[in-house]
């Protein structure tokens, strides 16, 4: 098994004609990630990549039942194509695109009480369950199935785990990258949540960054909550306060926000914290063996 | 993305939100004649720089003749004004802000931002204002209150009533803060801020309301929607470096160590910068050059990078996702060449067309230094420093 995505998942990209979608769609459909169609509004009816073009998302769910978009639209229509992902039912919504406004995501969050979705992202590498099914623009061939959850806010940092983990011989059951907005579509919990009821994932790795106290909060719940092993690392003790670190959210805005300081606190919450980055598949796997 | 006080403050009165009288000035004669026209007996000259703590640092004055106006732009128009936010090279001082002074009754906080808890728009005051927040927020939690805005509907009455409670406002004043509450809901949420301050908020004797400070940041990402916002951007108050940097779609912040740092990626970048910190070195600089990195985005990364005279050794760390190293490669290749770099290059690369980056690097025929993970470059570009001062 694995959280949010497998090979039973029906995919659809959003924005499905344009350049990038249609690169990283073909990436996905020669690993054997079930691609069912897209959505171009406009051109519904034609075919791409051999498969059906919709004119909405509400067309692509009646016709093919899909139940996870990607969606690669430009960050000024995002808003809008995540919205029109929830209306029609989709209940796995990866948006790529970096550069949404921030107060688009809260009203976008807004949009989605009530709603039985989860939206990873915005400024996302996107998802992946190794070996059945990729939404996002990872570079599969480092991924490896197996049984350590991988989640964090940046996808280049993520790569570097997973290649560390993957050497050592440390598969992953889903690796997903939250995104490094200040607003997120989902946040750390709701991932650890999932795999901690996901009875083929025996341990969890979280990387964070500096900026909020999402970080601390998931070593928190995963305190009180969780039955399996949480490694963590933070990125960013050397940026210096006030600066936004390439990602939007990426900023130390008083003590609290530091690397220093969010480790601290989670290292008492008795998560496995790791100075290093090289040092994470290394902890992992001793985590692991003595859990 | 800042503006100054004095844009904030038109933006305040374009939306009603009560502000002393001024003008902004870029000389002492301006400000004089502007000392002249507002009238009364005592006015503010305020320095205008994107810093916090411009009155400590001496920015911030008050005169009580026309001939002290006068005297007082002359000494801070042109001044280099030292605050714990500017660090030690301080900021030019190319205008000041003169106002009119009124008696004021008491001071109080009123801000807005976007609270990362509950990714929403929140409204936060304080009873006592015209000091640093986060210290009140440490020593005087019970004078400050904070209200979460539902998107859906917006700010509405009873919360206001709620936050001037705390604030220990009564009677007309009660209705007047809303107002400015309300008003500044509506200018947050138009404009697409990130943060706004009035610190402080002025009751006058005469029980009216006075943004005497007005702190403004806007969202970057929805400049493409906010022209007239746009138009507010001050290019003298950004280092021209990551100005220039930004241009090229690349990410740059300035530090002060000597190893130069090129990363794909601000997780990794920020790693990287850890890692070698780790090793006991220090990074020069954070630079993320982002998904699709062309031959000339690398170029240009590593002529921005030199430019620092700090910088004594180059690493290079690139995790290809979107990316492809083979073309990163080639960027490297062109970029050793035609910048004719002679300082140690420590390279690593990995993920897509890893096998063919490294093929067009080892056929270059080029000096530099392979690393083959992350702490291995960290300890590499380490090591050449070391090595030198050795």
């Amino acid at each position: 098994m694995s959280i949010l995505v497998n090979k039973n998942s029906k995919v659809i990209f959003q924005g499905f004609t344009g350049q990038h979608a249609s690169f990283h769609a073909q990436e996905a459909i020669k690993t054997g990630t079930p691609v069912v169609g897209g959505v171009t509004p406009g051109k519904g009816g034609q075919t791409h990549l051999d498969l059906p073009v919709f004119d909405s998302v509400h067309d692509a769910v009646a016709e093919t039942g899909a139940d996870v978009s990607g969606i690669f639209v430009p960050p000024p229509f995002a808003a809008d194509a995540i919205m029109e992902a929830i209306d029609a039912g989709i209940k796995v919504i990866v948006v790529i695109a970096d550069g949404v406004p921030v107060q688009d995501m809260v009203r976008v969050k807004r949009y989605l009480k009530g709603h039985d979705a989860i939206i990873v992202g915005p400024n996302t590498a996107g998802v992946i369950t190794p070996g059945e099914c990729k939404v996002g623009i990872m570079p599969e061939h480092i991924y490896q199935p197996g049984r350590v959850g991988l989640v964090s806010r940046s996808g280049t940092l993520n790569y570097e785990v997973v290649e560390q983990m993957t050497g050592l011989g440390l598969g992953q059951s889903t690796s997903i990258s939250i995104g490094g907005d200040p607003v997120n579509g989902c946040d750390f919990i709701t991932i650890l949540k999932k795999f901690n009821e996901d009875p083929d994932t025996d341990a969890v790795v979280l990387i964070g960054e500096i900026g909020g106290q999402q970080e601390v909060e998931a070593a928190r719940w995963a305190k009180e909550n969780m039955n399996k092993p949480l490694v963590a690392y933070i990125a960013g003790v050397t940026a210096p306060p006030g600066r936004r670190m390439g990602h939007a959210g990426a900023i130390v805005s008083g003590e609290s926000d530091t690397a220093p300081a969010k480790m601290k606190r989670m290292a008492e919450l008795g998560a496995h914290v790791v100075e290093n980055a090289a040092d994470i598949g290394r902890t992992v796997h001793e985590a692991l063996n003595n859990s | 993305m800042n503006i100054h006080e004095y844009q904030a403050k038109e933006l305040f009165r374009d939306y009603g939100i009560p502000v002393p009288e001024g003008q902004v000035a870029h000389t002492e004669q301006q400000a004089l004649s502007i000392a002249e026209r507002l009238g009364g007996d005592a006015w503010a000259v305020k320095a205008q720089v994107h810093t916090g703590g411009r009155g400590k640092g001496g920015g911030v004055k008050l005169a009580h003749s026309l001939d002290e106006v006068e005297t007082l732009a002359e000494q801070i128009i042109g001044m280099n004004l030292v605050t714990a936010q500017t660090g030690n090279n301080g900021r030019l001082v190319r205008r000041v802000l003169v106002e009119q002074v009124r008696e004021i009754e008491r001071e109080f906080y009123l801000g807005i931002t976007i609270d990362r808890a509950t990714q929403r728009i929140s409204f936060i005051v304080s009873a006592v204002g015209g000091m640093d927040i986060e210290n009140l927020a440490d020593d005087n939690p019970d004078l400050m209150a904070q209200e979460t805005v539902d998107p859906a509907v917006g700010l509405q009455d009873f919360q206001c009533r709620k936050l001037v409670k705390v604030m220990g406002l009564e009677g007309a004043a009660v209705k007047k803060a809303t107002r400015i509450m309300k008003r500044l809901y509506r200018l947050f949420r138009d404009k697409d801020g990130l943060m706004v301050e009035i610190n402080p908020l002025a009751l006058l004797e005469n029980g009216d309301l006075l943004a005497l400070d007005a702190k403004m940041t806007f969202d970057g990402n929805s400049l493409y929607r906010l022209p007239d916002i746009t138009d507010l951007r001050d290019f003298d108050e950004e280092d021209p470096k990551e100005v220039e940097a930004t241009g090229h779609g690349l990410n740059y912040i300035a530090l002060n160590g000597d190893v130069g740092c090129i990363v794909n990626g601000a997780g990794l970048a920020m790693a990287t910068m850890d890692a070698i910190s780790l090793q006991g070195g220090k990074p020069a600089n954070f630079l993320d050059v982002g998904g699709g990195a062309s031959p000339e985005k690398i170029a240009n990364a590593f002529r921005i990078v030199l430019e620092d005279p700090n910088v004594k050794t180059i690493l290079l760390n690139i995790f290809a996702g979107i990316n492809r190293c083979d073309w990163i490669a080639k960027g490297i290749v062109q970029a050793i060449r035609d910048q004719e770099i002679s300082m140690p290059v420590i390279i690593r690369l990995a993920g897509t067309n890893v096998e063919e980056g490294w093929k067009i690097m080892r056929e270059s025929g080029l000096d530099y230094i392979e690393a083959e993970t992350l702490n291995d470059a960290a300890e590499k570009a380490v090591k050449t420093i070391k090595g030198a001062q050795a």
